[in-house]
């Protein structure tokens, strides 16, 4: 391989990563607060991928006021999810909600497989994503460069809001001791909803780049993005922000140089993420940067 | 077993990250012993039952049962060879009947294979017939025997308490450790709850080894007491001489939020 | 006439009548009947063995699917002539020795038992090294690589392209001789004192380990047999519907299943067969929302998706308003037929 080649394959992966990373983020926030795999996370992504379609389609938004809406109104998709599927079981086992988190995701699925139909919709991809530069004879799509960018500047933000802000706090404090935090008085309820909020807008930002880098959207096309997202931020150490982020960057790096440099692997890419989940599981449960979670006799 | 160690904690040591639960915790039992550890809360008491049951494994430190080294024996391992246990805050198979529960701890016993009782043989059925049995006795020596078909959640609080006890010497142990067993219970039904822990070690021949904030309790009761605080020992012996040790004193007094609890 | 021994004679009846309605249906059923009934059997054999892991160990496993595609094809490569195998392996030659190995229909259900549980003991040391939602989500990350090795072992599976014309073996009396054997061994196991040992880890695995019990040993165990009896099903599901391809047992699969059990009452064998039949009756049933429809001059194009949409609601709603599903944890005895009928 060439070194023009690798380059090209190592700004696709870190590409490929930051969005693993994005949408990791969700996951990691909800579960860090909940304990629970919010299984429709992933099809957030088609969410606001189809959100925005409409909005530029339908009602003829330039794709910058488009894109931001869509993200907004994913945003406010997950709040609504928290809401149905699992607000009311916050005192049930813990069985119940992760079925409810399924039936969730399905149910997102297919409704929009009903509303919308199966026949992917192409994503309209403005100009200047779309753009190809060439840097030393490395031609690279400028998306690929904006992507990593934009991972660090929404990271950034987000680490701002959960550091610096009342909120913020009151949401590392429940995700550290939810007991306690229901005891200081805080409204745990809007605490989630605003935790859902964050994860799901960061998502929407992952759903729109991701329709952009592949612009076929349907309405499954946030399964497997979702669930390598999630073992990013098992990679990561599951409840931590950054670490979701480096575990996306690690994982996008390791399944595009898996094939790059084994390209008879390819057809195994999506085992890959699962081989790497479960030998995360085995030696390291606690990811990168986690801290262990333990259970109390 | 005529010289050898009946039970022996050496050095026990459990680190949580920064945090020393315990440190260097030692303890000798003889056979036949009824055992107090006190200490305020978050001394590590429940950290050391842990270490000897094997739900944790000590950073450092040894625990001897029988001559034999039982360090990280996983807990069914440990259970299977005497040493039971019940649980601070308690922990039954709530959505199971009373008597399943107690016929539970019957299981890692049974001599009969899985395919016996796949095929409904004689020496399984008999088996399960036995415990049955057994565990409509153990529940009426404990008074619970009219509940035995009831939700081991239905039951009150001082009962699930009973059942637990009930559950751990189902399993036939030498050794029993009870993690305070007389939290939320009545004075009245505290004053039992002595008479009860000193007539099953009498009846199988037990050794307790029990946790217990309820100093009444405890100095009536145990015939050697430890205390605990911040993870190390400060003291030891008879109930007299450990209420007079200084240490002790002022560890409880030191900080009158724990002297309560 | 003691109680046992008329519970016994009960439930040999019930059996019996059970065949005499097949043989009804046999008779004079329609293809259509014939058909639900045998769904119905598969359905009864993969839910009552799925409950085993999710309703009695209280470990919420998301992979039955990868069971039950090893079944399949294991079945179906033992099924099919050599010849036939040549003829449709065209990308790849079938390896040795399923390219000449030829087996009669029931030796190729019990090897397909067999295979999904030789691929369920390797999996089972990571898979209960873990629990609650990590669990979930290996199981799930399990039924994906199976998935994707059907695609990519195209010397063994035929990728893609799948298998195609097996020979329709699977009669109602072979799905529902299986499935009454099914609920017959599970409801032994559960009420036996190893199924009791599985219950009390699903209650409270500290507390079961600490009374004796070694959950990795009790886990694995139900996990293996769920996954034998699943395997069984999946080659039932392959000689029924004659043509197998790796789109056809994916997550969806495990979906249906876990609708089963949750609906039917999670923890209930009674209750997952009752799930199964309904399932398998209303999802048929339910079919006309997605084929398109003429009400008079009015023409309603299919709705593909409106299945599950309805399904997944279903779901959801069950979960959150009604937990325990139709049966709860109950089982269904003829003591407490006896005791309804007198107590009225
Ligand atoms: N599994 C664990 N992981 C981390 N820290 C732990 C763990 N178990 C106990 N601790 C900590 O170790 C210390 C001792 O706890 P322990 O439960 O043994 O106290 P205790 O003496 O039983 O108190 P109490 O009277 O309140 O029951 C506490 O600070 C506790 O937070
Ligand atoms: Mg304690």
């Amino acid at each position: 391989m060439t070194t023009k080649i690798f380059l090209q394959q190592l700004t696709n992966g870190i590409s490929l990563g930051s969005l693993y990373g994005l949408v990791a983020i969700g996951y990691t926030m909800v579960y860090g607060i909940l304990r629970l795999i919010n299984f429709a996370h992933g099809d957030l992504l088609m969410v606001a991928s189809y959100t925005a379609i409409y909005g530029i389609a339908m009602f003829t938004l330039p794709w910058y006021i488009s894109f931001p809406l869509a993200i907004i109104v994913t945003g406010f998709v997950g709040i609504m999810l928290d809401k149905a599927a699992y607000k009311p079981l916050r005192d049930a086992p813990r069985i119940s909600l992760l079925i409810s988190a399924i039936g969730a995701s399905f149910l997102l699925e297919n409704l929009a497989l009903v509303v919308i139909g199966g026949v992917p919709k192409a994503f309209p991809r403005p100009e200047i994503f779309a753009k190809v530069v060439s840097i030393h004879g490395v031609r690279i799509q400028v998306l690929t460069i904006y992507t990593p960018i934009i991972t660090i500047l929404l990271l950034f933000g987000l680490l701002f809001i959960v550091y610096r802000t009342k909120a913020g706090k009151a949401m590392r404090a429940a995700s550290m001791d939810f007991e306690t935090t229901r005891l200081m008085g805080i409204d745990l309820d809007r605490i989630i909803a605003f935790t859902f909020l964050l994860g799901s807008t960061m998502a929407g930002a992952g759903g729109i780049m991701w329709a952009l880098k592949y612009p076929q959207v349907n309405p499954f096309m946030g399964v497997i993005p979702g669930l390598k997202a999630f073992i990013a931020a098992v990679l990561g150490g599951i409840g931590n922000i950054v670490g979701a982020v480096i575990g996306g960057f690690l994982l996008g790096l390791a399944e595009i140089l898996l094939v790059a440099f084994m390209p008879e692997a390819a057809q195994y890419r999506d085992a890959f993420a699962f081989v790497i989940l479960i030998l995360v599981l085995l030696f390291r449960p606690t990811g990168i940067m986690g801290e262990p979670i333990v259970d109390k006799t | 077993m005529a010289n050898g160690i009946f039970f022996e904690a050496k050095n026990l040591t459990m680190r949580f990250g920064g945090l020393v639960a315990v440190n260097n915790f030692s303890l000798k039992l003889n056979g036949g012993e009824l055992m107090g550890l006190i200490g305020p809360n978050g001394a590590g008491k429940t950290t050391v039952f842990n270490m000897i049951t094997g739900t944790l494994v000590p950073t450092s430190g040894k625990v001897i049962w029988l001559d034999e080294d039982i360090t990280g024996l996983p807990p069914h391992e440990i259970t299977a060879r005497g040493i039971a246990r019940t649980f601070q805050n308690v922990r039954l198979f709530v959505d199971m009947t009373v008597q399943e529960n107690v016929m539970v701890s019957f299981h890692h016993k049974i001599k009969a294979s899985f395919w016996q009782a796949m095929f409904g043989l004689r020496k399984y059925t008999k088996e399960e017939e036995r415990i049955r049995e057994e565990s409509m006795t153990l529940l009426r020596q404990v008074g619970l025997a009219h509940l035995a078909g009831e939700k081991a959640g239905a039951l009150a609080y001082g009962q699930q308490r009973r059942l637990e006890i009930a559950r751990a010497l189902a399993t036939s142990p030498k050794l029993l450790l009870l993690d305070e067993p007389a939290a939320g219970m009545n004075p009245q039904e505290t004053m039992e709850l002595a008479d009860f822990v000193r007539e099953i070690r009498d009846t199988f021949d037990l050794t307790i080894f029990l946790i217990e904030h309820d100093m009444k309790f405890v100095m009536g009761l145990c015939e050697r007491i430890k205390v605990l605080d911040y993870g190390n020992t400060i003291a030891e012996g008879t109930p007299d001489e450990v209420q007079n040790n200084p240490e002790v004193i002022k560890a409880y007094l030191g900080e009158p939020k724990n002297a309560a609890g | 006439m003691t109680k046992e021994r008329r519970n016994l004679l009960l439930n040999i009846a019930s059996i019996i009548s059970v065949y005499i309605i097949l043989w009804f249906f046999q008779k004079y059923g329609t293809e259509y009947q014939i058909r639900i009934l045998n769904n119905m059997a598969v359905f009864i054999t993969l839910a009552v063995s799925y409950n085993l892991v999710n309703g009695i160990c209280g470990q919420l496993h998301l992979g039955p699917n990868a069971f039950i595609t090893i079944g399949a094809y294991t079945a179906a490569l033992l099924t099919m002539s050599p010849a036939e195998k040549q003829m449709s392996f065209i990308i790849k030659p079938l390896i040795w020795p399923f390219s000449v190995i030829q087996a009669p229909f029931p030796v190729s259900l019990i090897a397909a038992g067999i295979a999904a549980t030789i691929f369920a003991f390797l999996i089972s040391f990571p898979v209960f090294r873990v629990r609650g939602d990590y669990l979930a989500i290996v199981t799930l990350g399990f039924g994906e690589v199976i998935r994707v090795l059907c695609n990519a072992l195209q010397s063994v599976t035929n990728g893609p392209l799948g298998l195609k014309g097996l020979k329709p073996y699977t009669t109602i009396w072979w799905s529902w001789s299986i499935a009454i054997f099914t609920v017959i061994v599970i409801q032994k196991l559960i009420n036996s004192s190893w199924g009791r040992a599985m219950k009390a880890i699903r209650e409270n695995e500290i507390a079961a380990q600490a009374m004796g019990i070694n959950p990795f040993k009790h886990l694995m165990m139900a996990f293996l047999i769920s996954a034998f009896f699943s395997g069984v099903a999946g080659g039932l599901l392959a000689h029924l519907i004659t043509t197998i391809s790796p789109t056809l047992f994916t997550f969806f699969l495990t979906f249906n299943l876990l609708i089963i059990i949750v609906v039917g009452g999670l923890g209930s064998t009674t209750g997952a067969v009752i799930g199964a039949m309904l399932f398998a009756w209303g999802g048929e049933a339910l079919r006309v929302v997605e084929s398109p429809m003429d009400i008079g001059p009015v023409h309603i194009p299919g709705i593909p998706g409106m299945r599950m949409v309805l399904f997944s609601v279903i779901l959801m709603l069950v979960i959150i308003f009604a937990r325990r599903g139709i049966t709860g944890r109950n089982e269904f005895s003829w003591d407490w037929l006896f005791s309804k009928l007198s107590g009225k």
